[in-house]
């Protein structure tokens, strides 16, 4: 066994926030501390520092400045786009589609709306959490007002096609939602081409190596949405509330730094992921859980036979590495998670679930270090597990 | 979230493995998938030997571990008695919501126990309703 070293392969929960990104940040926690709202100079200057990150995330996601909202975050702005939609629109019907597989940002207030009246399909998902498009149209109903597909999973890096979903949604007249929180800086974005059918986007500052506790809803020119936060007259009314200027412009920062060279940072995280890959699939009674190629370049989700997720998170964090499990155990709820059920993954091997995603802390050492740990670390449970059977290796 | 007792208890785990002819086997399971696996060597009504191999979070690996401590050399009615709250307060406390999973630890020692029971041609003993723990 090696020495301990710290790996963090955990950046679908969160990244570290990037130096540059840190030096934005600091001037408006201190010398800068204005009200972006106020008239002289200290204020100006905020404000001036929260229109240059409006600009910087319109030029990244191909949109105007003026169709960014910013937001606390991921969870926030998919709230307003999905309650905001529905609230809007429900003089002209009660039905949203959207898709098991979301996250909770999004079907807790789906959840939520059927409780106060709305009607939700969640469409069917293959093993893979792929969505057919063809089961989005056929979802479409005269009262439909909004449909919601998030751009990739977060647990399993399955990416949706999200082009012919927002097709299908601008044909039938319907406003699209997707949740791209985990796409920034891994799939380029351009709202005014490629991705014009796409009406509302949210994404999250502190998935790309921005700061925690700021996102945006990108809303596109025309699009019908209930103001989200009612109060002063910040960001054209809709959400009212202090900028949080600090956090706006290290996002500013941050976007700009992670979409400048997406393919080549792709490129890099995929060629670590697929040896790591290879090297974790060596091990028996081991399937990795997504699309083998419609997924994010830096997501692996695999389930262990045999033995339980927290566990072995637990253990991996003993000897320095750090990743995610949708095992039931490890959120004190008795459910597994809701992604590798809607996936059709067994729930005798559901529990046993690791989720790695590579990012930029991550180097080939780490890999190396990874694939020396986690077979014996599946090994020492296996052999704690009653369920397993060294004669299964056989089979 | 664990302190260091359950921590050393689900590292290091006690007691872990089988016990070929064993004189008591027992098994139980929980609602969150936890399962536990317990054999006993019996001697003079005396837990001689005791290992077990469980499935689970590490607050159920850490009770079977703990569980099984307490009980090894302890006799057979001292070991019905053993009682979560017991287990847990050994390994100096649980997070909240994990009570549940060191529930298993007691339930697979009773099964073992009642099988012995059963093999010696006796009785074998029952569950008493203060013996359920809350859930």
């Amino acid at each position: 066994m090696g020495e301990k070293r710290l790996v963090y392969m955990d950046h679908a929960a969160t990244t570290f926030t990037k130096p540059e990104v840190v030096e934005t940040m600091l001037p408006f926690l201190k010398e800068h501390f204005g009200n972006p709202s106020s008239l002289y100079s200290i204020g100006r200057e905020g404000r001036e520092a929260v229109e240059t990150a409006r600009e910087k995330l319109a030029k990244a996601l191909g949109a105007r400045p003026e169709e960014i909202y910013f937001t606390s975050g991921g969870t926030e702005s998919d709230n307003w786009a999905v309650k905001g939609t529905a609230f809007t629109r429900r003089m002209k019907g009660k039905h949203i589609i959207t898709t098991p597989i979301e996250h909770h940002a999004v079907l807790y207030p789906c959840e939520y709306l059927e409780t106060q009246g709305f009607d939700v399909t969640y469409l069917p998902v293959d093993r893979y959490g792929l969505v057919d498009p063809a089961e989005v149209e056929a979802a479409i109903r005269e009262d439909t007002i909004l449909i919601s597909v998030m751009y990739a999973n977060n647990e399993i890096g399955t990416i949706e096609p999200i082009l012919e979903i927002g097709k299908i949604a601008r044909e039938h007249g319907i406003p699209f939602h997707t949740d791209a929180v985990q796409v920034i800086g891994k799939v380029p974005l351009d709202l005014q081409r490629e991705h014009k059918d796409v009406d509302m986007l949210s994404l999250s500052s502190h998935k790309f190596y921005g700061p925690k506790g700021v996102g945006a809803l990108y809303i596109r020119e025309g699009t019908e949405i209930d103001n989200y936060m009612h109060g002063g007259a910040q960001e054209r009314g809709k959400r009212a509330g202090t900028e949080n200027v600090a956090g706006i412009a290290g996002m500013g920062k941050a976007i700009e730094l992670a979409t400048a060279n997406i393919e080549e940072h792709n490129e890099k995280l995929r060629k670590m992921r697929d040896s790591l890959m290879a090297g974790i699939l060596e091990i028996p009674h081991c399937r990795l859980n997504g699309h083998p190629e419609k997924r994010l370049p830096g997501n692996l989700n695999f389930s262990f036979e045999y033995i339980e997720g927290e566990s072995l998170l637990l253990m991996l964090d003993q000897m320095g590495i750090c990743c995610s499990t949708g095992s039931a155990c490890s959120s004190g709820s008795s459910e597994p998670s809701h992604v590798l059920r809607a996936i059709g993954v067994p729930p005798k091997i559901a529990p046993g679930s690791l989720r790695l995603t590579l990012g930029d802390a991550n180097s080939e050492e780490d890999i190396d270090y990874v694939l020396e740990l986690l077979p014996e670390v599946v090994g020492k449970l296996r052999a704690i597990s009653p369920f397993y059977k060294p004669a299964d290796e056989c089979g | 979230m664990y302190n260091k007792k359950v921590m050393d208890h689900f590292m290091n785990p006690r007691n872990v493995g089988e016990i070929e002819n064993a004189d008591g086997v027992g098994e139980a399971g929980n609602p969150h998938g936890d399962q536990m696996k317990i054999f006993l060597k019996i001697r003079d009504n005396r837990i001689e030997d005791v290992k077990f191999k469980t499935f689970g979070c590490a607050a159920a690996i850490a009770s079977s571990s703990m569980a099984t401590e307490l009980i090894k050399g302890k006799t057979l009615e001292e070991a019905w008695g053993l009682t979560n709250e017991a287990v847990a307060e050994a390994l100096e406390g649980l997070p909240p919501g994990k009570l549940e999973c060191s529930v298993v630890s007691r339930e697979a020692i009773h099964r073992a126990i009642n099988e012995y029971r059963k093999k010696q041609g006796l009785e074998p003993l029952a569950e008493q309703a203060s013996d359920k723990s809350p859930r």
